[in-house]
């Protein structure tokens, strides 16, 4: 039997993504977990180690990222160098070879949480490039004949932003889950976990008016989870009382980024009168 | 276990594919569902759906699916327990209901549905009774319908035989394209060749530069292979395209989302090329034709989408455009004839059947440019000849 992912004290985690992580784990496919910047895609990483006392690995992509990267380099120019001064044995190749984030994680001793973030920030080839190894945990390195088997097939979790589509052949091989915004209820709960000490009436003030402008539909980056957590940071550090908060919006600037949005905001909420509109 | 389901999904639009089936049934031997509808809804959906978009219709499919399996008997009993409902009451009066008591299933259904439409008509507010999502107590959105799950079935019925009507379209998909099949055909509209910096040891160069040296190590580098390939995409817009606008605009979204173009350009005209380019598929804003010719580079490949078909007056005579905004000194087929010219790569792809090729204009333009016909053996013959050494 696998070990059961019940969500960690710092991170408020759905059902159905807890059984999408168990599933993922129990089935030893990568989980590709898609949603809204801010919804915690990243973070869910750092709990599933924290609460299952694994060591996380975190392979980050980045459009020049190739898949090879991932596995080994080769750095024949060390090799090179070495030789030609003589100083080491450079009939030993191994020496020359580093792993990856990916090969790390297959060669540790122990089972560890692998996470690719952000993956659509690669080359669209990339994904597939990485298919076989991820299907069968291992992968070769002609240099030195060597064959990196995961002891423990590490469990992967794979986040993306849906900025490109991803290849068929590789989403077949993953579980899939999408992280949706969180209602307000679950922000309540996020939030506590971050401020546990907080004043009940400061918190749902800030979140009602943290929803209420999420609602407007024209703003063109609206704010997520971050932002909010943010946000309560500086009303607590500026002791802004609660009753204030939906009247004022103070440090608006905070949860709105763009200067189109904040102005967007500042006639759409305070109108013309100064007041905030029902 | 479940198959139906499997083509349920499937019949929903949701690409399942074998291997995740596979997946599916190896997770529920593993006993990951612990033998509840609702962990298996999610396990299935974290196995089977790989794209949000596609919930909505996987909740339906399971909502159809499972449903059915619980006979039709339970619906019989849980209408019966609708109809206690005091809401409901308001809806039929009592001798109505009694009447229903001797109905059929089916019979007892089809009056539901009738008075559920009259019922949405008479009020605005109607589709409080059978409203889809959490709001309303009778939604049968979800995998759990409530009570008013009457008309989930009669939704079903219609998707079923939506889903028989759709045999065909499934048919015709393999004739026209969908932005996928041309994104992968516009892939191979690719020439590698050393660009940028220097960023890649070369090992054999190195090697050969070593050796030379007396074991002295020099480096070689040289340019990582790109595509080069730049691409300037021309549409026909509105009038006799409008049938196609479908299909151009997939392709325009596959061209546009290619990422390996060195550089794509995309300029839209109407029947025929003139003095002027729009830049928008409205045609309100626009640069000089020449212009174009003469900054672009003649390497770009270019690709003119339209059915070529005008009137003879617009492809020959000056002033001959059919927009008044396009008033044109030089006839159309001069223009054709310099573009051809500048851009010795180029193709055009019409949507019309080769069957009506025979048209004067039609016979005319292709006599300047290659054309194909914009279908995935077109599109991947015309990027052939597109990348072709000549």
């Amino acid at each position: 039997m696998f070990e059961v992912y019940k969500g960690s004290s710092d991170y408020v985690a759905s059902e159905s993504l807890k059984n999408a992580v168990n599933a993922a784990i129990a089935l030893g496919r990568p989980l590709l977990v898609r949603g809204e910047p801010g919804t915690g895609k990243t973070l869910l990483a750092h709990s599933i180690a924290k609460s299952l006392g694994k060591k996380l690995i975190v392979f980050n992509v980045k459009s020049t990222t190739k898949a090879q990267e991932a596995l080994y380099v080769y750095d024949t120019v060390r090799r090179l160098n070495d030789a030609r001064f003589g100083d080491r044995d450079v009939s030993d190749i191994k020496q020359y070879i580093k792993l990856g984030k990916l090969g790390e994680a297959f060669a540790s001793p122990e089972q560890v949480v692998l996470l690719i973030d952000e993956i659509d920030k690669a080359d669209p080839e990339f994904p597939n490039d990485l298919l076989n190894e991820l299907d069968e945990m291992s992968f070769y390195i002609p240099e030195t004949g060597e064959t990196i088997k995961a002891k423990h097939r590490p469990i992967v979790i794979i986040t993306s932003n849906a900025e490109k589509e991803l290849p068929d052949a590789f989403l077949r091989r993953c579980i899939f889950h999408y992280i949706e915004f969180p209602d307000p209820e679950t922000m309540e709960k996020i939030v506590k976990v971050h401020f546990p000490s907080l004043r009940e009436d400061l918190l749902k003030e800030a979140i009602r008016t943290f929803y209420k402008i999420r609602d407007i539909d024209d703003l063109k980056k609206k704010p997520s989870t971050s932002e909010l957590l943010d946000w309560i940071y500086v009303l607590l550090q500026a002791d802004v009382l609660p009753e204030k908060i939906s009247k004022e919006v103070p440090f608006v600037n905070v949860l709105l980024k763009k200067e189109t949005d904040y102005h967007y905001f500042v006639n759409y909420y305070f109108g013309k009168s100064g007041f905030p509109r029902r | 276990m479940f198959t139906g389901f499997f083509y349920t999904l499937r019949r929903h639009k949701i690409p399942v594919t074998i291997t995740e089936w596979m997946t599916l049934m190896d997770a529920l031997s593993k006993g990951l569902a612990e033998s509840s509808l609702e962990n298996f809804y999610y396990l299935a959906r974290a196995i089977l759906v790989k794209n949000e978009a596609l919930y909505d219709a996987y909740d339906e499919a399971f909502q159809e699916y499972f449903h059915r399996l619980e006979g039709r008997s339970e619906i019989r009993s849980e209408i019966w327990e609708w109809l206690q409902n005091p809401i409901v009451r308001n809806l039929f009066r009592e001798d109505e209901i009694e009447a229903m008591s001797n109905m059929s299933l089916e019979e007892l259904m089809k009056e539901f549905e009738k008075r559920l439409r009259e019922q949405m008509s008479r009020h605005d507010g109607g589709s409080y009774w059978i409203g889809t999502g959490g709001t309303s107590p009778f939604g049968h959105s979800g995998y759990h319908p409530a009570g008013i799950r009457v008309g989930g079935e009669s939704r079903n019925l219609r998707a079923i035989k939506i889903a028989g009507e759709r045999r065909f379209r499934n048919l015709r998909r393999d004739i026209t394209l969908d932005v996928r099949q041309m994104e992968i055909a516009l892939k191979s509209l690719r020439i590698l060749s050393r660009v940028g910096p220097a960023d890649e040891l070369d090992l054999e160069g190195t090697i050969d530069a070593t050796a030379k040296n007396a074991g002295e190590l020099e480096l070689k580098w040289r340019r990582s292979r790109r595509n080069t390939v730049k691409l300037l995409l021309l549409l026909d817009v509105g009038g006799s395209m409008d049938p196609y606008a479908g299909l151009c605009s997939r392709l325009f979204t596959a061209a546009n989302s290619a990422t390996h173009f060195k550089d794509f350009r995309y300029f839209y005209f109407h029947n025929c090329i003139y003095d002027k380019l729009y830049t928008d598929i409205e045609r309100h804003e626009w640069i000089n034709t020449d212009l174009v010719l003469k900054t672009l580079d003649h390497d770009y490949k270019t690709i003119i989408i339209g059915d070529a078909m005008m009137a003879t007056s617009e492809l020959l005579t000056p002033y001959g455009a059919i927009s008044y905004s396009d008033y044109n000194e030089t006839p159309g087929i001069v223009w054709l004839k310099k573009i051809a010219e500048k851009f010795p790569y180029s193709i055009w792809l019409n949507p019309v059947e080769p069957y009506f090729w025979d048209h004067t204009t039609v016979s005319m333009i292709r006599r300047i440019f290659p054309m194909y016909h914009l279908t995935i053996e077109g599109l991947t013959e015309g990027i052939r000849r597109l990348v072709a050494r000549r």
